[in-house]
Parts: structure tokens; C-alpha cells; sequence
């Protein structure tokens, strides 16, 4: 596609910023009033060409929906807060970001290696699997065996939550039910 | 210090996989100083990376920590700053607001758990300052660290947001400066104190990343520090065992040993490197054991 596909307007949902909004910490998306401060104190856009926070929530507010859900810089974010306590409008901009993120995560677009770190919590509780030289070497230095994480009690607790649907949920159409819970 | 104080232990993920020797140095450092740990039944990952997936996961993921650390009836203690901020801030969601507990609490009843909200949750940086304290710590140093120059590392998740976590000024760190003082050591301004490691995004753009550490060690190479000094994991992982990566990408050499605070102040109370997990560093500290004559 040569042209600006996100600037056409058929690709503009006017009312997702108030999607975003509504999801667990997305609410001050709405304060942003595009100063730049988060952009210039972001560790990771001085490394990075591409990745500007204040163009994401911009983008956000815009309504480029597809744009910025389907990016790869959106996975980006190191997660830092500098950007959340630096904001002078009071965005929590790492937060926002983060819904983003997991917004794009309900309708299937997930980076394999968040993929993989969920099968691995599935299978023990933990985002590794603990090999057994490291278990050994545990008992060389002198260290308590590892306590055993409640697999089937963990399973559970997840309740309601399609999981399995994140890992083979490629399908956009297959949406993981809105989360509801948190703020 | 009045009744010793007594934690549950709550590990993570990183420690056990990768970092044993934070573990072995603060288990250690802690025993002496009268800390009695006790280990964790039954916990799991606290839920933070998995965030960018799911929020709702982590919170559940979290709360279902909080919930078996109550049924233990013990104040959760982590090593890892990451853990620490995400069971922070999901005990406090879940102490504020009551539609949100009500809800989680729903499914924790189905495996017989239950958040009531009467533990609390710290990492070992703000424990030792607020319950051991910088006085009784300062007593069990039988050799100050004198003429060490350390650069410190804070890392994000101990203070950032600042609105959640509530510890410590995440613009002008202070905790681990008097930490390192206290062992007799001292700790040296530096460019980018506050940076971010970048570990988080290390399996997403490894450029970004082992950039942050190149900046990082390069200024804490220009500050003449002899060591920095962690108190997390992941920050470890990337300024330890990814140095020798960071040098090869950039042709540059930092040779910047990296210790995990419990190390520096075990090394203070007179522990041997040994019991203190310093065979499992990348980056040897032969020249800074030599300086305080730990070593000849
Ligand atoms: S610092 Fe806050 S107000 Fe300024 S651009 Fe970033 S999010 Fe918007
Ligand atoms: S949290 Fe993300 S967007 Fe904010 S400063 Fe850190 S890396 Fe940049």
C-alpha cells in the first residue's frame, strides 16, 4: 500500500479513545494535550526512531485504531514509568500504552514471545521452566529446595478468562471477552 | 530492633532461573542480621510480565499470591523490585476498592483463597531501611568497605510510579545510597542514575536494550566507580551477564563488575565472596576485592 493508510477516514474510529478509556488504566488518555514531555524523557525513543509515546496516544485519540493495534513498536514500551511521572497533564502514559497493548493482544496480535512465556505459566506457575542444573547448583550453594507453584489451583483462579484463546487466538475474530475488572 | 523481624520469602521468577546469587547473598545478609525468612508455599509468577498481555491475568495472578500469604498470615519480602511493585499495587487495588475485591475474591473462593487485605508487602531495600534499619545495620558492619567507590542502580520498578509504590523519590533515589553508605563504601554521582535497563523489552529489540546498558556502563566507567551495585534481577542480568554481549556489539571493553547490594554489604559484615555467590558473576570483581583486601 503506497498512500497513508491510516490517515484515510474510513480507518478512523471516532470512538475508540473512548474505548481505551473505558479498559483498566486507559482512562487519562483523555488529558493529553500532546506537550511532548513523555516523547523526551522516553529511554527507548532515544534508541529508537519510530517509537514516540506521544504520537501512540495520539494516534489513540485520533482514532487510527488499526494503526496503532496492529504496530510493532506499540511492544516497545520497557515499561519504566518515567513518561507516567513525568506527565504534566497526569496521563499514565505507560499505563495507557499498556492497554493498548493488551488491547491488541484481545483481538490475536501477540509477539510469539509473550506466547511463550504464558504456556511456560501455564505449565509451572512460573515465565521459566527451571532446568535441573539450576535446581542442582540450588543445593550446592546451600539453598532451600524450591517451593512447587499450584498448577491446577492457578488454572483456576483464571476462571472465566480465555486463556487458550491467547495462545492460539490468531484469529482477530476469535476477541477474548473485555476485561473488566481493575482500574 | 524489638521482635525479629519475620517474612515470607516470595521469590519470582528470575532469582531461581538466572540469579541464585542475589538469593544466597540475601538469605545470608538477612540470617545475620536476625531476619528469619520463612519459604513461600505454593507461589507463582506475580504477574508483571504478562502485563502487555493481560491485565486482568497479572491481577490474578498477583492477588493469588497476596491471598496464600495471608493464609500464612506473614508480610510478603521479594528480592526482585518488579514483584514487589505488582503485588504492591494489586494489594492496594484490592484494599481500595470493594467491587474489585468482591470479584477477584469470587474466583479465589473456588480454590479455597481469600484476599482479606491483612498483609503488606515490601522489597528488601525498603525492609532494611524501615524495619532492620540503617543503625542496626550499621552495627554489623566488621569491615567498612573504606576507599570503595560504587556507582548505585535503583532500577524502575522500585520507585516508578511514584503514586503506587510510595517508597522513594524516583527523580533523586536515595534508599540504596544510604544502603551503601552504611557499609562504608561510597557511592558516586553518575550521568543517567535513573535510567532504565531495559530488560523488559530485551526479547522485543535487543538493540534498544543492550543500548541502555552500553550508556549505563559507560557512565558508570566515566564516574571511576569500582562496581555497580543492583538490587534487582533483571537489571543484574543485563549489566552482568549481558555485558560481555554489549561489549562485542559495540567493540568497546567496560570490565564493570556488577554486585547485588546484599553482596556489598555481606562483604562488610565479613562474609567470604564465596558464601556470598560471587563465583556465579560474569564479570569477575577480582580489582575491587583486592582494593578492600578481601583478596591479596
Ligand atoms: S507528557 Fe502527557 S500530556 Fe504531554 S504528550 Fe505525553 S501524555 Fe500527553
Ligand atoms: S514507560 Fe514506555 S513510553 Fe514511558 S518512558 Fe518508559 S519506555 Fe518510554
Amino acid at each position: 500500500m503506497s498512500e497513508d493508510e491510516g490517515a484515510r477516514p474510513s480507518k478512523i474510529d471516532p470512538k475508540f479513545r473512548y474505548e481505551v478509556a473505558r479498559m483498566p488504566g486507559g482512562k487519562s488518555i483523555l488529558q493529553c494535550f500532546q506537550c511532548g514531555t513523555c516523547t523526551s524523557d522516553c529511554p527507548v525513543a532515544r534508541f529508537n526512531e519510530k517509537y514516540r509515546p506521544r504520537y501512540i496516544i495520539r494516534m489513540a485519540q485520533l482514532g487510527l485504531r488499526e494503526r496503532v493495534l496492529n504496530s510493532d513498536f506499540l511492544w516497545l514500551c520497557a515499561s519504566c514509568f518515567t513518561c507516567t511521572d513525568r506527565c504534566p497533564q497526569g496521563v499514565e502514559v505507560a499505563s495507557v500504552i499498556r492497554t493498548l497493548k493488551n488491547m491488541a493482544a484481545m483481538e490475536g496480535r501477540i509477539p510469539q514471545v509473550f506466547k511463550d512465556i504464558l504456556g511456560t505459566l501455564l505449565k509451572t506457575g512460573y515465565i521459566y521452566e527451571i532446568p535441573e542444573s539450576r535446581i542442582k547448583r540450588r543445593e550446592a550453594l546451600g539453598l532451600p529446595p524450591l517451593p512447587k507453584a499450584n498448577i491446577e489451583s492457578l488454572a483456576r483462579t483464571f476462571g472465566s478468562m480465555n486463556i487458550k484463546a491467547f495462545l492460539e487466538g490468531e484469529d482477530p475474530s476469535k476477541k477474548i471477552r473485555e476485561v473488566k475488572l481493575w482500574a | 530492633m524489638g521482635v525479629a523481624p519475620k517474612y515470607l520469602l516470595f521469590l519470582g521468577c528470575a532469582i531461581p532461573y538466572r540469579v541464585l546469587s542475589f538469593e544466597v547473598s540475601a538469605r545470608r545478609v538477612l540470617g545475620k542480621l536476625g531476619v528469619e525468612l520463612v519459604e513461600m508455599p505454593e507461589f507463582n509468577c506475580c504477574g508483571l510480565p504478562l502485563e502487555p498481555l493481560s491485565h486482568e491475568l497479572t491481577l490474578m495472578l498477583s492477588a493469588r499470591n497476596l491471598a496464600v500469604a495471608e493464609r500464612v498470615g506473614l508480610n510478603i519480602l521479594t528480592l526482585c523490585p518488579g514483584c514487589a511493585g505488582t503485588l504492591k499495587k494489586t494489594n492496594r487495588a484490592l484494599k481500595e476498592e470493594k467491587a474489585l475485591r468482591e470479584e477477584v475474591n469470587k474466583r479465589l473462593s473456588e480454590v479455597g483463597l481469600e484476599f482479606k487485605g491483612s498483609i503488606d508487602v515490601k522489597h528488601i531495600s525498603q525492609a532494611l531501611i524501615e524495619d532492620i534499619g540503617l543503625a542496626n545495620i550499621k552495627k554489623a558492619i566488621v569491615r567498612p568497605l573504606k576507599g570503595l567507590k560504587v556507582a548505585e542502580h535503583s532500577g524502575c520498578h522500585l520507585s516508578r510510579p511514584k503514586k503506587y509504590i510510595e517508597f522513594e523519590d524516583p527523580e533523586n533515589p536515595k534508599a540504596l545510597k544510604m544502603l551503601i553508605e552504611a557499609t562504608g563504601a561510597k557511592c558516586v554521582e553518575y550521568k543517567g542514575e535513573t535510567e532504565c535497563c531495559g530488560s523488559t523489552i530485551a526479547a522485543i529489540d535487543d538493540k534498544v536494550s543492550l543500548s541502555l546498558v552500553r550508556e549505563k556502563l559507560l557512565n558508570v566507567k566515566e564516574a571511576g566507580a569500582d562496581a555497580l551495585i543492583t538490587v534487582c534481577p533483571a537489571c543484574h542480568v543485563m549489566y552482568d551477564a549481558n555485558q560481555i554481549r554489549v561489549e562485542r556489539m559495540f567493540g568497546e571493553k567496560y570490565e564493570v563488575p556488577v554486585l547485588h547490594y546484599t553482596q556489598l554489604l555481606g562483604l562488610a559484615m565479613g562474609m567470604s565472596p564465596e558464601e556470598l555467590g560471587f563465583d556465579e558473576l560474569r564479570v569477575k570483581p577480582l580489582k575491587m576485592l583486592e582494593k578492600i583486601q578481601v583478596i591479596k
